[in-house]
């Protein structure tokens, strides 16, 4: 007779994906349409070794032509979670979820959703709406969750300043894959900037950041993060936060031909953020020249 | 019981004859604490060094009904706030700046979790906000600093928070952006149509004017209770929130399902409810931690008007 109690135990049964051996994962976010972006972080997490993609969501908004990254995430076999955006634009919903608040942010907010929307194509709308909502997978037998906003809420923001350890801590402790499970390893993005941060008891949480979008730092790069999971290495999960430079001002060519917007034009070509600025926390917003 | 303290009571008596008492328990919604995320710190009690007209919990220079909390008890506070996962900080009063261990209380909320303080910004000088700037440095956690201001103007603001207040005020967050910081400032609608868009950029203007290169508003609407009823009116005997109106979508937005508020006195549901002992739920957050029963007519302005107090 099988041990049917020993099966409810099972602690492999549970993850989406275990991983086992020596494998290079680039995991990325905030793909905002920047088909260019998405095409150099591909290539040079590729050129780094990565046989494995993983994209945390947010497909649309901001920039140009949101069919043209459909092919790039299908050539590489991205496996990707729904973010807000893509929920939003999968069901056609009236705006993007993404929390602002203030006025002038909702209504350049409203305008690049609308873009997308109304470019975007039935089949791509089909595809962003079927995304899961999150993934759990056993890495060098450490347990990493990966969402989109927050493990509870796929629009929380988890900025750097504002994320306490006590906070983080609960995060993952109620991350587990089935109840009272608890994650390793938290991997997020929907900010849009990138920030690492090892817990007191050393559970790490990551904020990949956005490829889509320059990290309101005052370049026009975007940043990933290029994981190597080695069991038999000391750090069996290593990260390294990668900068990625890329055609930024085809892009922005692109933008103005499309008539989006010229305060987003010069995000992409200055590296500053010009909207959506009242969601900054003090600390980062200090850090940005708007 | 001083003369003060009791012409306090005697004039608090008059207001809540103005405000409808709570729903019985069984007719009241009820709302689980979803997560303790954002824990609120009444730091001054009622003790302000203004007395607004429109002032939701009656606070002011001789108002001294909940004391302030000792440099210790708030300590308390924050390791307990820790070990239950806290996200966010808030200082509140009264004039939280009242407080003799101000900043010290600041340094260590900041070691703990993102922190904000509300103010009316009167205290701020050069020295204060200096200290400020320190503080929002040396911690990795955010800073907010939020001031109350209530118009654009001396007549619009001194109407309801008293003669000469919108000087002072301004010259706060002068100080706050002659270091660099940006305040949130926080407007209650006292008057029809001030989150209008062009008031929104009246403020905005003005912030920039004073030297603000980053300037946030935040509009709050008027809760009727507290002094406010005296000014205009309370609630009417049929505002109060039914337990049908509690979709879940409304129960996802309210912020008694994420917080809780610390006084001397005993934990409460939210900072709106200060003054009512049945809000009262223990007396550290440990206990604080079931759900809650939306009784009061203030609830009324929470869920029909969407009001989140944090920034």
């Amino acid at each position: 007779m099988p041990d049917v109690s020993r099966a409810h135990v099972d602690p492999v049964a549970p993850f989406d994906r275990v991983v086992e051996r020596r494998a290079v994962i680039a995991v990325f976010g905030g793909v905002y349409n920047n088909h260019l972006a998405l095409q150099a972080t591909l290539e040079d997490a590729e050129q780094q070794g990565a046989t494995r993609f993983l994209c945390l969501g947010d497909l649309g908004g901001f920039g140009p032509h949101p069919d043209k990254v459909w092919p790039r995430l299908l050539g590489h076999e991205v496996t990707v979670l729904q973010g807000n955006y893509d929920h939003s634009v999968g069901h056609g919903l009236l705006d993007c979820a993404c929390g602002y608040t203030d006025p002038r942010d909702n209504h350049f907010a409203s305008l690049s959703y609308r873009y997308t929307l109304a470019k975007t194509s039935e089949a791509f709308r089909a595809y962003q709406r079927g995304l899961p909502a999150v993934i759990h997978e056993r890495w060098a037998g450490q347990s990493v969750r990966l969402a989109h906003g927050s493990p509870r809420q796929v629009n929380e923001f988890l900025w750097e300043s504002t994320s306490s350890d006590a906070f983080l801590s609960r995060l993952l402790d109620e991350a587990g894959p089935r109840a009272g499970g608890r994650a390793d390893l938290l991997l997020v993005t929907h900010t849009g900037i990138p920030w690492q941060r090892r817990l007191p008891d050393g559970r790490r949480v990551i904020n990949v950041g956005a490829i889509g979008r320059p990290a309101n730092d005052g370049s026009t790069t975007v940043w990933y993060a290029l994981v190597t999971v080695d069991p038999a290495a000391p750090e069996p999960i290593a990260v390294e936060m990668r900068r990625v430079a890329y055609d930024h001002e085809r892009l922005a060519d692109e933008m103005r031909r499309e008539d989006l917007p010229q305060e987003f034009v010069e995000t992409i070509l200055t590296g500053w953020w010009t909207t959506c600025l009242e969601i900054l926390p003090p600390k980062e917003r200090l850090r940005g020249k708007f | 019981m001083s003369m003060s303290t009791s012409s306090a009571v005697a004039r608090r008596s008059e207001m809540l004859r103005l405000v409808p008492g709570p729903l019985p328990l069984e007719a009241a919604a009820e709302l689980p604490l979803a997560a303790l995320d954002t824990v609120w710190i009444q730091l001054t009690g009622t003790l302000c060094n203004i007395a607004c007209r429109h002032c939701f919990i009656t606070c002011g220079p001789k108002e001294d009904r909940v004391r302030m909390m000792t440099h210790a008890e708030v300590a308390r506070t924050l390791a307990e706030a820790e070990r239950l996962g806290v996200k966010e900080i808030y200082f509140t009063g009264g004039e939280p700046m009242l407080h003799p261990e101000f900043f010290d209380v600041l340094a260590d909320s900041l070691a703990v979790a993102p922190t904000a303080f509300l103010s009316n910004g009167i205290l701020i000088d050069d020295l204060a906000a200096r200290r400020l700037r320190q503080l929002f440095d040396a911690s990795r956690y955010s800073l907010d600093c939020r001031i109350s201001l209530d118009g654009t103007s001396p007549e619009t603001n001194d109407s309801v928070r008293g003669r000469g207040t919108f000087q002072k005020i301004a010259r706060g967050i002068a100080c706050l952006a002659e270091v660099g910081l940006a305040p949130v400032v926080t407007v209650v609608e006292h008057q029809e149509g001030m989150a209008a868009a062009e008031e929104r950029l009246r403020f905005l203007g003005l912030l920039r004017e004073l030297g603000v290169t980053r300037p946030r508003v935040k509009f709050l609407p008027l809760l009727r209770i507290g002094r406010e009823p005296t000014r205009t009116h309370g609630y009417g005997e049929d505002e109060f929130v039914r337990p049908e109106d509690l979709t879940p979508e409304v129960a996802e937005r309210l912020q008694c399902r994420s917080c809780r508020l610390v006084t001397a006195d005993g934990v409460m549901t939210c900072p709106l409810l200060l003054d009512e002992p049945e809000a009262r739920l223990g007396s550290a957050l440990g206990d604080a931690l079931g759900p809650i029963r939306l009784r009061w007519a203030a609830c009324h302005t929470c869920v029909s008007e969407g009001l989140q107090c944090r920034t």
